[in-house]
């Protein structure tokens, strides 16, 4: 059981199933939290600010 | 009033008029919040929906909207994955037009479900061999993903774009938008044929019921290939009518033109699969559950006439029409094949909720009509005027249209 889905059994079915989804939305989540990231980076000065 | 949040270089009607534009769709949208507090109030009695009609206007119009839908994933897909630059001048208005789309279904399933309160239910208690649980998560995370597309939009408002650390992280936003139109894509195509295949494994419903490839139906991928099929020409409608409202070019020509082609062939090669699963349905898949092609019309208002409508005037002919550079180059025919085009695929998703539940399956069966009360029409006119009100306020405040500046000078 893990606390992300109450029902979840070690199967082939669950791991396929929640594998892809929380593949999905960790690419999603990466992205925009990497996107703050450099926003912050670039605000306080400590990379380079690219011209848009 | 408004002129300092309006885009620089293009005009717009004077805040007076915006507001008489804006009050038919306020007054829509009060009409169906009435409606909603009813039905979340006394329950879902409020409906003529039934133990038999289980699914019923809502989900036509949820269905139908998350096929027109399709047109931001798609052309997100197009743009950031494929690379066609030409549809960046019309990408922000595909995804906006997708977002209504999706949050408007979505907030319709929350009155659908009757208890929102336990909406939480189908991620918790997951059943993952259920097609609708797969609808369920994909709908939600790629209503996620569309409102990460938006936020770059918003944040491109006059006002907004001012403040540094807004102006930095929409660009930044942006720069990553190529993984996140990825992600969404693999998310829609999931649940757009998830849409389809909980149809074709009705087993005990032979009017809908498929063979198909594993666990998948052929309708899985047949409701996937009409929802891109589809979308696009969607997304041209939206542009063409917000271009008959404001007396102005706004999308380049050529971005319209490869979208309407692009969809052309592929409602073309969708019609071919269609008609195929068509033929095998009624020379394979009815007779072997007991039953004939005619069989499925005998009672009631929906004939033969549906396929007919369904497959020729609303598939081949716009499909036709939009392969042909002559006759999509023709700017009242191409809105003609998009209308045809956006009509059938909503026809279809009719067909597979409505037809399917009223036609008799068993011998002591009869035929069963369903006809929506007004909370019904109430909600389902709702999220049209919410589509309205949140595209114009899209098209007043923020920069929808790159080219329209370009393509609009202002004299003087």
């Amino acid at each position: 059981m893990l606390p992300f889905c109450f029902e979840w059994v070690w199967n082939v079915d669950h791991i396929i199933f929640f594998g892809l989804l929380y593949t999905a939305l960790t690419i999603v989540a990466t992205c925009v939290v990497i996107a703050a990231i450099k926003t912050v980076m670039q605000v306080f000065g400590f990379t380079r600010q690219r011209h848009f | 009033m408004d002129s300092k949040l309006l885009p620089e270089g293009v005009e717009r009607c004077s805040f007076g008029m915006f507001i008489l534009w804006m009050l038919p769709w306020l007054a829509i949208l009060a009409w169906g919040g009435l409606a909603a507090v009813l039905c979340l109030v006394k329950g879902l009695n409020q409906t003529n929906m039934s133990n038999v009609f289980a699914f019923a206007l809502w989900i036509v119009f949820d269905l139908g909207v998350i096929a027109l839908g399709a047109g931001a994933f798609f052309s997100g897909f197009l743009t950031y994955v494929v690379g066609k630059k030409e549809l960046k001048n019309i990408i922000n208005a595909a995804v906006i037009i997708g977002f209504i789309c999706y949050s408007g279904a979505t907030a319709m399933l929350g009155i659908d479900i009757g208890q929102p309160i336990r909406g939480w239910f189908i991620f918790w208690h997951a059943n993952i061999h259920s097609m609708l649980v797969e609808v369920s998560f994909c709908i939600t995370c790629y209503l996620g993903v569309l409102i990460v597309e938006f936020v770059p939009i918003i944040l491109e408002n006059r006002k907004l774009d001012q403040i540094k650390e807004l102006h930095i992280f929409g660009h930044n936003l942006h720069h990553i938008m190529g993984v996140i139109a990825a992600s969404g894509t693999f998310l829609s195509f999931f649940h757009q044929g998830s849409l389809g295949g909980m149809f074709g494994v009705m087993y005990g419903r032979p009017f809908a019921a498929r063979d198909g490839f594993y666990i998948w139906p052929w309708t899985f991928f047949l409701f996937v290939l009409s929802a891109i099929a589809s979308g696009p020409c969607f997304t041209i409608i939206c542009t063409k009518l917000t271009e008959l409202l404001t007396r102005k070019k706004l999308v380049p020509d050529n971005a319209i033109q490869l979208l309407a082609k692009v969809s052309g062939w592929l409602l073309s090669l969708y019609m071919v699969l269609k008609i195929a699963d068509t033929l095998v349905w009624i020379y394979d898949i009815a007779p072997r559950a007991g039953f004939k092609f005619m069989d499925f019309y005998r009672e009631g208002p929906y004939g033969v006439w549906m396929v007919a409508a369904e497959l020729f005037v609303c598939g081949i002919i716009p499909a036709i029409m939009l392969m042909t550079p002559k006759i999509r180059e023709n700017q009242g025919m191409l809105v003609t094949a998009c209308l045809l085009n956006c009509t059938g695929i909503i026809l279809n998703r009719f067909v597979f909720i409505i037809v399917t539940l009223a036609i008799p399956v068993m011998p002591f069966d009869r035929f069963l009509s369903y006809l929506p009360t007004w909370q019904e029409w109430a909600i389902g006119f709702a999220v049209i005027a919410y589509g309205f009100i949140v595209f114009s306020l899209s098209y007043r405040y923020l920069p929808v249209f790159p080219k329209e500046r370009e393509l609009n000078p202002i004299a003087g």
